[in-house]
């Protein structure tokens, strides 16, 4: 039940965090609890339903392709796809972008192996791209995955989508759809544990390395 | 890791670990109108020949150049070389101008280790210069080793037979000259497959026994069972003497000809690490055949060194716990 890398480089603006210890994971305090978590992500299914249109059966609509970034928001992309064609009818195409080969801080981070990147079928020329990831908080891993998408095609529009917007922007970035909104203190962490990864679903807030 | 000098320096885990980088490379690049990444944004990578070189120059060159590195080449006719300067001078020189990565080819064994010892003892002496040296490469020395070979052909095996572990590897031909077999023959079996050495008594070097290889006389006897045959160039440039009899007798025994093909399982691969005298060890119509995975090993050669950059080139040293 590790907690990738990703997270722990999204804690700490500048700084790595330690990596999270489920025992501790436990002990923080509950935001979302394990049918929370379902309820949300089926509201944002509707709301990307219904600020999209992707149901309406214009041919003038944007086609919508969700992109995960690894490992988290790539699992959420398939369940929110999942949710979107039970409640809509229509799935969209799903991908995943890994954003290691994008980051400004390769070279003051520890190595971090590359995560799995999938270019969904049709590419995403001209379509309307919902990235989507687990927790929002600086806000320069989405800057990188704007940075790859560039590479990837020339979509319409970019969205975001994301379980958990945390706060503390260093960037001019905003998220289209939030599962939550939590404000925290910058010396606090984030979890999210999702079933195919944790065996169970929940967000957890909890006090970095707590009386260290 | 800091340098990469040779396959003995990996382990199981670290081997796997690069062969599995070099594949999440290849898909990252899977379907991609630009195949241009970021990650060396502003490092400066050096390649330092002095022997000729297409694949693994051009292969580097590539790898560095779609991860936006400075790649800058240097070859030793062009250079101050041709004018006698030593190996030391020039390594030195190009660590002074601020060189990130040095990937070295020479016809001397141990030169890419001795560059590398000279910049740890620069380093220790604080002389001056900024840092530690550049990151190391060995792109092949003389007749000792080349890895990040070794690796690519790991990686193709890998791909076309699955897990490594248990298949049968026969290398045939000229394993005395060959840095590319002794490479080969070192990481696939730290890899888990069992290397066979097919050659004549000549062209096997001193030592060969303390290898993890076992060796045979017959081609036609280790033909039906192995799963990838890797054939190597005649190294002439290197011949000093009468290795053999003649180039038609070679052939004739250690050749792989259309008729050897068909003793191979269908499935079997046949690698060749190029330049291939067609006709000599390869038969014309073998080099172009489906099992032939030569062309494969060159795109593989990419993303091999793509991750062996990424892997000497980003990071800080501290492991995540």
């Amino acid at each position: 039940m590790a907690v990738p890398e990703d997270r722990a480089a999204k804690s700490g603006a500048g700084e790595f965090s330690q990596r999270h210890d489920p025992q501790r994971v436990q002990a923080g305090r509950e935001l979302l609890s394990d049918s929370d978590v379902g309820r949300t992500i089926a509201r944002m299914a509707h709301q990307i339903i219904e600020k999209t249109a992707l149901d309406s059966g214009d041919p003038t609509v944007a086609r919508v392709v969700l992109i995960g970034i690894p490992t988290r928001g790539t699992t959420l992309a398939h369940r929110l796809a999942g949710r979107i064609e039970e409640f809509s009818g229509v799935r969209p195409a799903i991908g995943s972008l890994d954003i290691t080969l994008y980051r400004d801080d390769l070279r003051s981070k520890p190595h971090r192996p590359l995560e799995r990147t999938s270019v969904p079928e049709g590419g995403i020329e001209d379509a309307l791209v919902v990235l989507v990831d687990d927790v929002l908080f600086s806000g320069r891993t989405v800057r990188s995955a704007l940075d790859g998408l560039r590479d990837l095609g020339r979509p319409r529009a970019v969205q975001l989508a994301v379980l958990i917007d945390r706060g503390h922007r260093e960037l001019p970035i905003r998220a289209d759809y939030v599962g939550k909104n939590v404000p925290t203190a910058r010396t606090e962490d984030i979890s999210v544990l999702l079933r195919e990864h944790d065996g169970r679903d929940g967000v957890y807030l909890r006090q970095e390395g707590g009386n260290e | 890791m800091k340098h990469l000098l040779s396959v003995t320096d990996l382990d199981r885990d670290a081997a796997t670990g690069l062969l599995d980088e070099a594949q999440r490379f290849e898909q990252a690049l899977l379907g991609r109108e630009v195949k241009k990444l970021p990650t060396l944004r502003g490092r400066t990578v050096m390649t330092v020949f002095f022997e000729n070189s297409t694949r693994t120059r051009v292969s580097f060159e590539v790898a560095g150049k779609w991860m936006s590195a400075d790649v800058i080449n240097v070859s030793a006719s062009s250079s101050s070389v041709s004018k006698g300067e030593s190996l030391r001078d020039t390594a030195l020189t190009l660590h002074a101008a601020g060189a990130d990565a040095l990937i070295v080819r020479h016809p001397a064994s141990g030169a890419a280790h001795q560059i590398a010892r000279w910049f740890a003892e620069m380093d220790e002496a604080a002389s001056g210069y900024a840092g530690p040296g550049p990151a190391i490469i060995n792109a092949g020395d003389g007749m000792h080793e080349h890895p990040t070979q070794a690796l690519l052909d790991a990686l193709t095996l890998r791909q076309r037979l699955g897990d490594l572990d248990g298949k049968r590897v026969v290398l045939v031909g000229d394993i005395l000259h060959s840095r590319v077999a002794r490479s080969n023959a070192f990481l696939l079996s730290t890899l888990g497959a069992e290397v066979v050495l097919v050659a004549p008594r000549t062209l096997l070097p001193v030592g060969v026994e303390a290898w993890p290889v076992r060796i045979s006389d017959s081609l036609d006897a280790e033909l039906p069972g192995a799963d990838a045959v890797m054939m190597l160039r005649v190294q002439a440039e290197r011949m000093n003497g009468g290795f053999f009899p003649s180039a038609r007798e070679y052939s004739i025994r250690y050749g792989l000809n259309e008729r050897r093909l068909k003793m191979l399982d269908e499935r079997a691969v046949v690698l060749h690490p190029g330049p291939m005298l067609r006709g000599m060890e390869i038969g014309y119509t073998v080099a172009d055949s489906p099992q032939a995975a030569v062309l494969q090993q060159v795109n593989n050669g990419v993303h091999m060194r793509m991750a062996v950059l990424f892997r000497l080139l980003v990071g800080t040293d501290e492991v995540v716990a």
